[in-house]
């Protein structure tokens, strides 16, 4: 979806302010956010596009004036309540007033090796690559109203294949409950001029991870 | 939002979804055992063992996996060199995207709307934020994570450093000369 959330190349965000000696989190609430989110995904209740595209579809208000570990938490209470997992009576009552839904697993301290480390996107390849290391190729100009990880900024404009990663889950079908749609991955080189026209600094190159279906020969 | 988490972690609770001790753990993890010392450790390595540093460029994965020391990594890790020619700089314009494995969670600043927007169009005005200024022929190479590649950056090592151990090197390595956005420290830098 074209939302605020696709940040590259936009203006007037103003300087990057490094903090230092930055904690790892700044309230314990945020810490609470960061393991609730990752055991419920671990639990089986959304994979990790579901949760991307829940916080893409908070209101770019929202988006734009909530802190990081906020948004994962609107996020996570929009999609509890989308899987009937949590109502809104209880999130009011700040207790269950039902029982839960099964899911298919519990993360218990025994298993939190499971969110410790990230598991594989690869799947076996169901056909060929369309595209070779040095083809040149275009991102196409497509604009669909669910969730992608094809950036605005690249849309239209040819780049050369720089490295095959193999087949991966295809984020757009998996945010969508799809199943994983295994697609083939490539990092695709831009060159700065070529994304931002005329004056752009001609010695820096902008890779994105390009999944084939937003990609045609240029 | 203390008090709305509060009620959302006892509801997930007390529906049987979540086991607060494994939480804990998970944030003890992050707090103590993974952080950007991971990632120095593999710099380092690399720095000193030039069949790792082969290995690494080539296979990010299995080379850091094969390390034993740092926590397990998941796929699709990749490394990339800095050299006197080339800068990198790593960057997820659509969300947060960030090798946890070894560098842990990611600065507010790498999430924040600045960064995002602002380093794949202007990076040598990004880099100047963060008070790094790079010759204007080095070429910039910026890496935007838009799938679940994770990319890495292997800083070039600081002159003055021939025969430092791998444990010295390590601690001139910063977090940022990984992301891109900083250099490692000067041996002077260190205080001994």
């Amino acid at each position: 979806m074209n939302g605020v959330h696709d940040m590259g190349g936009m203006d007037g965000f103003g300087r990057v302010e490094p903090e230092p000696n930055e904690p790892t989190f700044h309230a314990e609430w945020e810490a609470r956010v960061m393991a609730l989110m990752r055991a419920m995904g671990a639990a089986g209740a959304w994979n990790i596009d579901m949760s991307r595209a829940s916080r893409e579809n908070l209101r770019p208000d929202v988006y734009l004036s909530s802190s990081y570990y906020r948004k994962w938490e609107l996020g996570m209470e929009d999609m509890l309540i989308e899987r009937g997992l949590v109502t809104r009576e209880e999130l009011a009552a700040g207790r269950a007033l039902v029982p839960g839904k099964p899911l298919p697993r519990k993360l218990t301290p025994e298993t939190i090796d499971r969110v410790l480390t990230r598991g594989s996107f690869s799947r076996p390849a169901p056909r060929p690559a369309r595209f070779a290391i040095g083809d040149r190729v275009r991102a196409k100009n497509i604009h669909p109203p669910t969730h992608t990880r094809l950036p605005r900024y690249v849309r239209g404009h040819a780049g050369i294949v720089e490295l095959i990663h193999g087949c991966h889950v295809f984020p757009d079908s998996a945010a969508l409950g799809q199943g994983d749609n295994p697609q083939w991955l490539y990092t695709v080189r831009f060159d700065a001029a070529d994304l931002w026209g005329e004056g752009a600094d001609p010695t820096v190159k902008i890779s994105i991870d390009a999944f084939e279906p937003y990609l045609e020969p240029a | 939002m203390q008090a709305r988490v509060r009620a959302l972690e006892t509801i997930l609770t007390e529906k049987g979804y979540v086991d607060p001790a494994a939480l804990d753990l998970i944030i003890d993890a992050y707090e103590t055992k993974i952080g950007p010392r991971n990632g120095a450790r593999v710099v380092a390595k690399a720095w000193t063992d030039p069949e790792f540093k082969k290995r690494l460029l080539a296979n990010a994965t299995e080379a850091v996996g094969s390390l034993g020391y740092v926590s397990r990594v998941g796929d699709h890790l990749v490394a990339v060199e800095n050299t006197p020619r080339r800068h990198n700089m790593v960057v997820c314009t659509l969300c947060s995207c960030y090798p946890w494995e070894v560098l842990g969670l990611p600065p507010v600043w790498y999430k924040s709307a600045p960064y995002r927007s602002r380093a794949v169009k202007d990076p040598r005005g990004v880099l100047a934020d963060f008070g790094v200024t790079l010759p204007p022929e080095t070429e910039i190479r910026v890496w935007d994570s838009t799938a679940e590649t994770r990319y890495i950056v292997l800083p070039m090592r600081p002159a003055g450093t021939e025969g430092w151990s791998e444990e010295r090197l390590a601690a001139l390595v910063t977090r940022d000369s990984m992301i891109g956005t900083g250099f490692p420290k000067q041996p002077g830098d260190l205080i001994s």
